[in-house]
């Protein structure tokens, strides 16, 4: 061997488990992220306690002028910060590690790292020094420290930096010939993810520059324009996670129980439906704006006549019907429910991607997409119900699908066994329910016109008294349950993912034929990824039964609640 | 080996041609979600031509200085008294309303009949506001230089109240206003 090649080949390692060839440049950015994240995620959970302990009225911790900071603080660092480190964590792993190729560039990516790290760090720190009590959202003529629109724009263009990387990695597997066929359907999800990333940090840059040139008073700004290019960054970079999410569903069915694609063509098809129509979504924060007449608002709201919200609905059949069918293929065949039964519930990777569908589908999309009609949005729009919402798509959807994920980065990439395993096995529970007891809570109110993003719902000091219906304050209780019983489930995978990094005892083949703890059933002892003969057409034939069920179940609460809506805005003064 | 003799994951790249027909279950499950969408979508326009509450409005900007002048015009020709230091005013039915946001005020307190419809004017000389009516849960955004003109009728009397519910800085949360209609 050549001296090159050899220095080449020692950059890769082969996985114990999965066999793939794992390249040490793209492990390391992929650990360097995934720890941000982590760390991010923990300044957000402990100040999101801080925050549920505040609205939880009868406790009410903060003071009014650190309860907005710490609100500007939980916002950047979850939605942004946590979510688009793992993000790049996620890239990293998808191009790559599943393509069996070399990191294009490992320098550029740590040079990317190292802005979103300084962009994180500048904005954080303007944002406790109380420079910058504008919240996540900063509405002009609300104005934040020019260092804190600095510190964003940082981080968003090491995010473009790392994304750039991803694509460039495509373009050398496929040149390299490291693998053969198209690439893997998690793969294809995770570019279009970062395809959406670009069109959202071009909306971002958009919106950040003029904002900081008008924070130092170099231009002007109008409040409503800034708001339609705020929320084509903020609510496309939602669908970054919801692709980057769905993405991970689909690799969790695959390596927790043996996942099948039903059909390639559909889930990428789906996938290209979210590309298309994002940067209509920043239409559902400006429903009651006075900028956009009806014929805008109803087009762009409804993406085009919902073809990303059909997008979401197809993957919401194909990964449970995958799961399904994976699992049929295992031997789980009998009536339409065993293979759901028989699932490995005790794995918090497949624990956490369940949980993940079903507060995602459920309480995120349903009211997502009733709230996001133009006049439903009337009886929505700045309650409770949005928080309510997008606390369902983000925390409960997304960020359980990464902690999921996490329990097989971690043996996998970091190749250790995960510490504190069995609080790690209720952990995706604990999270799932108390966020959704918290979410429910939270629509509950709006619906009743409590605020959100308000310090003070008994409105003491106010000209004139306001009095909530008595069962706001019942579930002000079990919203405070569910926010701190989600809370301590974040901190304890925190905890769990830190103790396994610095602590964790190795993985190696002792490790994995010993059963020992630590290590989920799919590493134990993987599925299979491709079946071959007579026993697939009898599955196939078969189909997913036990999903056509859920579906419909799903599709039921969907129709109720959303013509719920209707009724009750029908009650409402005449208004137009 | 037919098609149907071979699966695989989503990890695993797949080889041949993948642009193969869709299972029979799939196909049901893509055509009702699709006429969902159809019918979600048809819901608003449908809503504009047959629903009572719609967020149209008339828009148009406005300086936040006009706005101001015309609130006190409007204060001036139709005040009616004063309630915790702010006016209170009662436009006749079919009257332009006024009614400005302001850290951390709803200005004036206005008194309306139930039945009659009227045009309300919101704009904020500020920053922005929340126009929440409570607890009829009417929800509008108020935003400086935009006036948002938008008619509307009470359908019940009573003792209403405003509250911003966009943040609007450290006093967001005494920003509640007043709505009185009588029968």
């Amino acid at each position: 061997m050549s001296g090159a090649v050899q220095s080449l080949a020692s950059r890769f390692r082969t996985c114990a488990v999965t066999g793939l060839k794992v390249n040490r440049d793209s492990e390391n950015l992929i650990k360097a992220n995934a720890v941000a994240a982590v760390v991010c995620l923990l300044v957000g959970a402990l100040a999101a306690v801080g925050l549920v302990l505040t609205r939880w009225q009868s406790i009410h911790l903060l003071p009014a002028h650190w309860f907005y900071r710490i609100l500007t603080l939980h916002a950047l660092n979850m939605l942004i910060f946590f979510i688009i480190f793992f993000e790049m964590a996620v890239l990293y792993f998808a191009g790559p590690v599943l393509l069996n190729a070399r990191q294009p560039a490992p320098k550029l990516g740590w040079l990317a790292f190292l802005l979103m790290v300084v962009g994180t760090i500048l904005t954080d720190i303007m944002v406790l020094q109380g420079k910058a009590d504008v919240l996540f959202t900063s509405y002009p003529p609300l104005r934040a420290d020019p260092y804190y629109y600095l510190g964003i724009i940082f981080f968003a263009v090491g995010a473009l930096l790392a994304t750039a990387l991803f694509f460039a990695s495509l373009v050398v597997a496929k040149k390299e010939k490291s693998y053969k066929g198209s690439m893997p359907l998690v793969t294809f999800g995770a570019l279009t993810a970062a395809i959406i990333a670009v069109i959202t940090l071009v909306h971002g840059a958009a919106t950040y520059i003029p904002t900081w040139l008008w924070s130092m008073d170099l231009i002007q700004l109008d409040a409503q324009l800034y708001r339609l290019l705020f929320w084509a960054l903020g609510h496309s970079s939602q669908q970054i996670n919801v692709a980057a999410m769905v993405s991970i569903w689909y690799f969790l069915g695959a390596v927790t129980v043996g996942g099948v694609v039903l059909n390639e063509k559909v889930s990428r098809a789906a996938f290209v439906l979210y590309i298309l129509f994002i940067s209509m979504a920043s239409a559902h924060h400006l429903l009651v704006d006075p900028g956009f007449g009806p014929a805008w608002k109803v087009w762009n709201t409804s993406y085009a006549m919902y073809l990303a919200v059909l997008a979401s609905m197809v993957h919401g059949f194909t990964v449970p019907a995958g799961i399904e069918m994976g699992q049929r293929l295992r031997g789980f065949t009998s009536g339409r429910f065993e293979w759901l039964r028989k699932a490995p519930w005790g794995d918090p990777g497949f624990a956490g991607l369940a949980l993940s569908v079903v507060i995602f589908g459920f309480l995120g999309g349903i009211t997502g997409v009733t709230i996001g009609t133009e006049q439903i949005n009337i009886i929505a729009h700045n309650t409770m119900r949005l928080p309510g919402h997008f606390h369902a798509t983000v925390v409960g959807g997304t960020a359980l699908a990464f902690m999921a994920v996490t329990y097989y980065v971690l043996p996998l990439i970091f190749q250790k066994r995960v510490t504190f395993w069995k609080l790690a096995q209720i952990q995706p529970y604990l999270f799932g329910f108390g966020i959704s007891l918290m979410c429910m809570s939270m629509i509950y109110q709006g619906i009743f016109g409590v605020p959100r993003r308000h310090w003070d719902i008994s409105f003491s000091n106010a000209p004139f008294t306001v009095e909530f219906h008595p069962a706001v304050w019942i579930v002000q209780t079990t919203m405070g349950i569910g926010g701190v019983l989600a809370a301590f489930a974040a901190l304890s995978f925190v905890l769990i993912a830190v103790t396994t990094v610095f602590f964790g005892k190795p993985v190696n083949e002792e490790a994995i034929a010993k059963r020992l703890s630590g290590l989920p059933q799919g590493i134990l002892k993987p599925p299979a990824q491709i079946h071959q003969g007579a026993h697939v057409a009898k599955v196939h034939l078969k189909g997913a039964q036990g999903t056509m069920v859920l579906v419909f179940i799903f599709f039921a609460c969907f129709v109720l609640y959303y013509f719920v809506n209707w009724k009750i805005l029908s009650f409402l003064w005449k208004v137009g | 080996m037919s098609d149907h003799e071979s699966m695989h994951s989503s990890i695993v790249p797949p080889t041949g041609i993948w642009w193969k027909d869709v299972p029979k279950q799939e196909k049901l499950w893509i055509t009702i979600a699709f006429i969902w969408c159809l019918i979600l979508f048809a819901m608003m326009p449908l809503w504009h031509i047959r629903g009572g509450q719609n967020p149209s409005g008339i828009r148009s900007k406005v300086e936040p200085a006009d706005f101001m002048a015309r609130t006190e015009r409007f204060v001036a020709d139709y005040k009616i008294g004063e309630e915790s230091g702010i006016p209170v005013v009662e436009p006749p039915p079919g009257a332009d309303v006024y009614l400005l946001a302001r850290m951390w005020q709803w200005y004036p307190v206005l008194k309306l009949k139930k039945g009659a419809q009227y045009t309300l004017h919101l704009s904020a000389i500020d920053i922005n506001h929340g126009f929440s009516l409570f607890p009829v849960n009417l929800n509008f955004q108020v935003i400086p230089g935009y006036d948002y003109a938008l008619k509307i009728t009470p359908n019940s009397a009573g003792d209403f109240r405003i509250i911003c519910n966009e943040f609007c800085g450290i006093g967001h949360h005494i920003m509640v206003g007043k709505v009185l209609v009588t029968e």
